[in-house]
């Protein structure tokens, strides 16, 4: 079955250790399974740390917010940091509303992020530091 | 109220806004479950939570949705009669009516018997939400503790119960349509029963209408295969193919009230005996009427089997479109058996005589269409390009065995094609 256009949307990308998985437009059952599918592989293929960029991302209904719950859960059964970078002021304003910023860090951009995950010191997140210079 | 409260409310009323759409999404029961759990975590930002439906024939709760238990779902928790009981009450209590059972933290939750709330406890659960609708415990949403790790407030806790209730009629509607999809398998199966009792009366019926005839014995069950094969090439439905087939097993069930002396007489009858004959499609129409059949049309086809396109038939004399598609169908089946078989007064044709026979009676005796659906299922079985041999079976196989068989039939068919035979018939 051909993938729809938003889970085209949501794509990763490996940085050292550090997983990137850049969100679509809306985040919504669709998008939120892809992203916490490609979170849940990274970490099964050894990433060590999780970068989810929302920079594209509009909205995040209620749905999206049950789904990155549990990427924070699987992250954090892997002792894997997390970073959501790029959110806007209303997915921000959710995050922090429903608790989630209390198990992730929120970014700037996916750049800032990946500082925050190669400053962890004793993290091996820090090969990230490699593409970083 | 401050500003993140009704942020809150903002974002849990949108969140039922979603809600709504889910729950009328009947397409998957079990995505539409997971889908409204969902709604309810994030809503609220619940870490982990389960929604179980309530199976009455085990008796126990099966978890159809869960998130952030584990991978796999979570043991089918057994209950006791007096659990569901228990729950139903408490539903009805809650002040929301019996659609609206209340929330009600699992600390609390007297209506759960020890074992019950243990297993619900090893989930994790803080808030256990019974499904009740219209009095009947469909089943519960459990939801663990918050990413915030505040305790639910009043207001989150109403909002799970509003939340609930529309889960809960989900899952009731959702059984519903199972249990009249169930339903409408059963009444399938006894209609299908009914059917096949009814195909082997007509059979049965059939079989007595040919013993009163020794010369003619198979004849019904022919004439109902041929009419059979017949409405099917002319790619009539299935209800149609069966009615006409009815109607060719049938058609001479009238002959059940002529002296058998006269159908039996080994020579060609008078008038008068012709005339007693020549009652039977009458008398088997009103054999048949008071009868309630599948398809209206079944005593007209034994009525009306013997009347011809030119209005020279019987019994009424009808003519082209006044006689029923079915009876001039029934007719062509008739008279091929009729011509195929041999008969005391008469011998069997051969194909070179039953092709030049059609060839001269179709627009004048006999209905075109029906005519040239029963060669074209011939040549066809020829050919070998039909599933069953049902003529070579049933006029054995070397009724074909002339080198020309085939050109003979395609030649009529040519011939049939054509407007000018149709037309010089029908004048």
């Amino acid at each position: 079955m051909a993938e729809s256009s938003a889970e085209l949307r949501v794509r990763s990308e490996r940085v050292g250790l550090v997983a990137v998985v850049y969100a679509g437009d809306y985040l919504n059952k669709l998008s939120g399974e892809r992203i916490e599918r490609e979170c849940r592989r990274s970490l099964a293929e050894g990433c060590r740390g999780l970068v989810v960029d929302f920079r594209q991302t509009g909205m995040v209904n209620s749905i999206g917010v049950s789904i990155l719950l549990g990427v924070i859960d699987a992250a954090g059964r892997a002792a894997a940091p997390l970073v959501f970078a790029g959110a806007n002021t209303q997915a921000a304003q959710v995050f922090e509303m429903l608790g989630l910023t209390r198990h992730v860090r929120l970014a700037d951009g996916v750049e800032s992020a990946l500082k925050m995950l190669a400053s962890d010191s004793d993290h091996a997140a820090s090969y990230a530091a490699d593409r970083l210079g | 109220m401050n500003s993140t409260d009704t942020a809150k409310l903002l974002h849990a009323f949108s969140a039922l806004a979603d809600l709504g759409e889910q729950v009328a999404d009947t397409r998957d029961f079990g995505q539409m479950v997971r889908s409204t759990l969902h709604v309810v975590l994030g809503s609220l930002g619940v870490r982990r939570g389960a929604v179980a439906e309530h199976d009455a024939a085990t008796s126990t709760l099966q978890f159809v949705a869960s998130w952030g238990l584990g991978d796999q779902p979570p043991a089918p928790i057994p209950l006791g009669k007096e659990d569901v009981e228990a729950l139903v009450a408490g539903g009805g209590r809650g002040g929301g009516g019996t659609d609206a059972p209340p929330a009600r933290a699992l600390a609390s939750a007297e209506h759960f018997g020890a074992r019950v709330t243990r297993a619900l406890a090893a989930l994790g659960a803080e808030i256990v939400t019974p499904l009740v609708v219209h009095g009947e415990f469909v089943g519960l949403i459990l939801l663990g503790g918050k990413a915030t790790d505040e305790p639910f407030s009043p207001e989150e806790r109403e909002v799970v119960r509003t939340m609930a209730r529309h889960i809960g009629v989900g899952i009731y509607n959702h059984r519903l349509l199972r249990e009249l999809d169930k339903s409408a398998t059963e009444n399938r199966k006894l209609y299908d029963d009914l059917r096949d009792i009814y195909r082997s009366t007509v059979r049965a019926f059939a079989a007595a209408i040919d013993s009163k005839d020794k010369y003619t014995q198979g004849h019904s069950e022919r004439v109902g295969r041929y009419s059979e094969i017949i409405a099917r090439e002319m790619g009539w439905d299935e209800g149609r193919v069966e009615a006409v087939a009815v109607g060719g097993y049938l058609h001479d069930v009238g002959k059940l009230v002529v002296e058998r002396d006269i159908i039996n007489a080994p020579y060609k009858i008078d008038a008068k005996q012709s005339s007693e004959l020549n009652r039977h499609p009458a008398a088997g129409y009103d054999i048949l009427i008071p009868i309630q059949h599948p398809d209206a049309d079944i005593p007209l086809m034994a009525k009306y089997h013997h009347e011809r396109l030119d209005g020279r038939g019987y019994p009424d004399g009808l003519t082209r479109d006044e006689i029923p598609l079915s009876a001039r169908l029934v007719n062509v089946a008739d008279s091929f058996d009729a011509m195929t078989t041999e008969r005391t007064y008469k011998r069997r044709k051969g194909l070179p005589e039953v092709v030049d026979d059609f060839r001269r009676n179709t627009g004048k005796q006999f209905e075109p269409a029906p005519v040239r659906a029963l060669f074209r299922a011939i040549l066809r079985e020829l050919d070998g390009e039909a599933g069953e041999r049902h003529f070579i079976r049933l006029l054995g196989k070397e009724y074909f065995d002339r080198a020309d068989s085939r050109e003979l039939i395609a030649g009529l068919l040519h011939d049939l094609e054509t407007d000018d035979l149709a037309t010089a018939g029908a004048a």
